[in-house]
């Protein structure tokens, strides 16, 4: 077990669990009620949304909590995805234990890209990810017959229980790991552990000399995303039916990266934003949006990229304050919204404590005052 | 043994091109801690442009030397424009602004031309030279390839050591505040540096371009190729990223000989792990700058 | 002749340069004096350029210094050097003297210029090969000295050039300074922790606390004030 030295005050409180708890059930009860009103093709995409919500939510700790960076989400998807299918080719085990080990295989691939990627400051894990997100789909070329090559791999939808839509209960399947994934992660972040990352992300020093160990840190938050990610790519071939390369390219990485961006660095609600951004945008929006252009059909392919690309830029040029800053700006609305109202569907309040550091570029004002220091 | 040169001899060759783009992220990232994850795009770009010049029936040498200038004009734009914003702000927007210009850049050239691979002419013969009587895997074209990258690495070793801008881009990049003290334009010295690393990319594209598939993904693997010839160079040094080049470029053509063409990446990603693990700092860095 | 008048500087919610009005003799040496936390860094990082003043002028040979970029005001004729120096260690003791000139000389008179400097500090001629992180703490602030001077300056401003050194480099660095302000071309604010040596060759003196001027007069009145000498110089 990892022993993080923190003061009496640091441990997990009591409330903000309940309060994750009380969100999660009333996003089941929403997400029951939303399913068994929509058609079995809309149930697929709610599922699916869901599944980007988790991806999302993983880089969103790793990257607004924590403060590193991951450009090859998609690899760990794919890591996630071929378990499973490995699984199901090979024997057949329950759902539950198949998921468990996709996300431990995850986390395992995790763990050996953060070791070394996070032992200097600087844009390591950045390049690593970007690597093994490009590399990964050569491995399965290599070695075809075991990853079953173009083709990939067969997986099967779980079998519904009674007379339930198949479809749909694969769909409530996604939304529960999604809820209780999110409920994790908000829990976590309300932890010693949570404070831990927000400490590493503010300063690194600082963080070291109140007892922090940096690089442990800097692990586990790449560990946990990478877990996410896995659980994600398994579920969301449970949807496709289909294991192969050709679900996993650059753009996959790219579409959770500026979901993420957009849907809020730090904030696991901005995860279901930026996943309805994922689902919609590249299959249906950009081809509605060529289509008003009477734009051609290479426009129309590559619209979501473009979008997305710009998305990315805009967003981080028009946010002043930088990821961290809107992350905090974004945690503050929350909080003050969810404790006048009491009300709120926010799945989780990722941010309602205060940072460990308040010096270190806070607001606009000290951003300023840090740009003219210098 | 003839498999063993002839794979030396095309990791040589390779390993320049590498040399070429990691120069220009070592350049960057020494002046503004940035790395360009773009610089493979931006390279893609300008070898499109100089696609479509060459198209119009100019030859190859005019469309050379417009994918060169093109290279110095985007650079330069891409650092006003979008760097600069952010120049001051936490590294990680940093980060995420040149992956978006990445993306932006391959989705623009997929819109305008296509995704589908296509064929790039090159400067000289691409068939294997005959040594006596056997043929090697070194073409007129790799020789190119060597001696223009050569030419490259010298000019800006001359730029760096001969030069007062070469002084005062060296001032800006190590101690900013006080070259502006002394006069030095800081931020346009950024913003030259900027150009000239894209440069060094549009001359890596168009040698890349006749040797692979040309699509707008092209320079994708070149790149991460590059970050790793850099890592493993020290980020900051431009001999280290000219000497993590070739390093890259032999130790990937032997995977790629010996093992298969499709282990290379996974073979790039376990150098990193390796040198990270057993030397962090690269091997040529300099010992001052990195503590952290 | 520099003027500063109410001039104010802060870092977001915290003000370190209150209303700051002084003014430097053309030809003269003027000690800036207070303890840490004073605002004496600021005041010369506002005049050089480096931080913004919020409020106030600085006026210099008929240029209004605020507002102008740092770039402009060293061409203006203004060299700062900051604390520590901040000589560029990963370059040789030649060219960082040369990055001095570059703006201003071509190749010949830079070259000139730089052996005139190595008249004043000839301990940096012996070394202008080496690169500057080999040089001993008194090396590295003549280097930083002489870079400023590079570019013949007509106001120079010196940022605790004493910090880190022993005594007697001390003293002989506050006799080149006094040297160098003997001819009259050259005015000197000179920002200083330990005010006796600054007294000793300064011919005003300015007191600082806590971001605004307490006392503003000549250097032998103010060496001789006991209270002053007790409450804000420590000596």
């Amino acid at each position: 077990m990892i022993k993080l030295r923190l003061p009496g005050w640091a441990r997990l409180p009591r409330q903000p669990m309940l309060r994750h708890l009380l969100f999660g059930a009333l996003g089941a009860l929403f997400f029951y009620l939303l399913s068994n009103s929509l058609s079995s093709f809309n149930n697929f995409q709610l599922g699916e949304v869901a599944v980007y919500a988790i991806a999302i939510a993983g880089l969103s700790v790793l990257t607004g909590v924590n403060g590193q960076i991951s450009l090859g989400q998609g690899a760990f998807l794919a890591v996630g995805a071929y378990t499973i299918g490995e699984l199901e080719v090979h024997q057949s085990i329950n759902l539950v234990f198949q998921l468990l080990i996709a996300v431990a295989v995850s986390a395992a691939v995790g763990f050996i890209i953060a070791v070394p990627a996070t032992r200097l400051r600087g844009p390591y894990l950045a390049g690593m990810t970007l690597l093994l997100a490009l590399a990964l789909p050569f491995l399965s070329d290599k070695y075809s017959s075991f990853f079953g090559g173009d083709q990939g791999l067969i997986t099967l939808p779980p079998d519904a229980p009674g007379s339930i839509d198949p479809q749909k209960w694969l769909t409530w399947i996604q939304l529960l790991c999604a809820l209780i994934v999110l409920v994790l992660l908000g829990n976590l972040l309300s932890s010693r552990f949570g404070r831990s990352f927000r400490a590493v992300r503010d300063n690194e020093v600082a963080a070291s000399l109140a007892g922090v160990h940096v690089a442990r840190t800097k692990v586990i938050a790449f560990v946990i995303s990478a877990a996410c990610a896995g659980l994600s790519g398994a579920l969301l071939v449970l949807s496709t039916g289909v294991v192969n390369t050709g679900e996993f390219p650059l753009s996959l990485s790219i579409y959770i990266l500026a979901g993420m961006v957009l849907g809020g660095a730090g904030t696991l609600t901005g995860a279901w934003w930026g996943a309805i951004l994922v689902v919609y945008l590249p299959n249906q929006w950009s081809q509605s949006l060529a289509n008003a252009f009477h734009a051609n059909h290479l426009v129309g392919a590559n619209l979501a990229v473009i979008v997305f690309g710009a998305v990315l830029i805009i967003v981080m040029l028009l946010a002043p304050a930088g990821v961290q800053g809107g992350l905090r700006w974004l945690g503050h609305r929350l909080v003050t919204v969810s404790t006048v109202t009491k009300l709120g569907s926010n799945i989780s309040v990722a941010l309602q404590d205060q940072p460990a550091s308040k010096q270190d570029r806070g607001g606009p004002d000290s951003e300023t005052a840090a740009t003219s220091v210098d | 043994m003839r498999l063993f040169w002839n794979i030396t001899l095309g990791g040589v060759a390779e390993g320049m091109i590498f040399a070429s783009v990691a120069l220009g992220l070592v350049l960057i990232f020494r002046a503004t801690n940035v790395i360009n994850f773009a610089q493979g795009a931006m390279a893609m770009l300008t070898t499109f442009i100089a696609f479509s010049v060459f198209g119009k029936g100019v030859g190859y040498w005019p469309a050379f030397v417009v994918a060169l200038a093109c290279g110095l004009f985007l650079g330069g734009l891409v650092q006003l424009v979008l760097i600069r914003p952010v120049q001051n702000k936490p590294p990680l927007n940093a980060v995420i602004v040149t992956f978006g210009l990445l993306i932006l850049l391959e989705g623009l050239a997929g819109a305008v031309w296509g995704n589908s691979n296509r064929g790039f002419p090159a400067a000289f013969s691409q068939s294997g030279l005959v040594i006596g009587h056997t043929a090697i895997a070194f073409s007129h074209f790799d020789i190119f390839i060597v001696v223009a990258v050569l030419v490259l690495v010298v000019l800006v070793a001359a730029l760096f050591r001969f030069t007062t801008l070469g002084l005062r881009m060296r001032a800006a990049a190590f101690a900013p505040e006080a070259a502006r003290l002394l006069g030095v334009k800081v931020s346009w010295l950024l913003t030259l540096g900027w150009s000239f690393a894209a440069v060094a990319g549009a001359l890596a594209g168009l040698l890349v371009a006749p040797t692979s598939v040309f699509s707008p993904t092209f320079m994708d693997l070149i790149l991460v190729y590059a970050f790793t010839a850099a890592v493993i160079g020290g980020l900051d040094s431009p001999v280290g990223a000219v000497i993590g080049g070739l390093v890259t470029g032999l130790a990937l053509a032997y995977v790629g000989g010996y093992l298969g063409g499709a282990l290379e990446p996974i073979g790039a990603l376990v150098m990193l792990i390796v040198v990270l693990m057993i030397r962090p700092e690269g091997l040529f860095a300099r010992p001052t700058a990195r503590r952290v | 002749m520099l003027e500063v008048s109410e001039l104010s500087v802060s870092f977001g919610a915290v003000s370190a340069l209150k209303g700051v009005s002084l003014q430097a003799r053309t030809g003269s040496i003027t000690a800036v004096l207070g303890a840490n936390g004073a605002g004496k860094t600021t005041l010369l990082r506002a005049i050089s350029g480096l931080v913004k003043a919020h409020a106030g002028s600085v006026r210099y040979d008929k240029h209004e210094l605020v507002g102008m970029s740092v770039e402009r005001i060293v061409r203006a004729g203004v060299s700062h050097v900051p604390e520590g120096g901040s000589v560029i260690a990963e370059m040789t003791v030649a060219e960082n003297l040369q990055l001095g000139a570059v703006w201003r000389y071509g190749r010949r008179e830079r070259q000139r210029r730089i052996g005139e400097i190595y008249e004043i500090f000839p301990a940096l001629a012996t070394r202008a090969k080496q690169h500057a992180s080999t040089l001993s703490g008194g090396e590295r602030q003549m280097l930083a000295i002489g870079r400023a001077l590079v570019s013949r300056p007509s106001l120079l401003l010196l940022d605790e050039p004493s910090l880190g050194l022993a005594p007697l480099v001390t003293a002989g660095l506050m006799a080149v300074l006094a040297d160098l302000s003997k001819g009259g071309e050259i005015t000197t604010v000179l920002v200083e922790q330990n005010a006796r040596s600054a007294l000793s060759i300064a011919s005003w003196a300015v007191v600082l606390n806590l971001g605004t001027v307490v006392v503003s007069d000549s250097a032998d009145a103010v060496a001789g004030d006991a209270d002053l000498r007790h409450h804000f110089l420590g000596f």
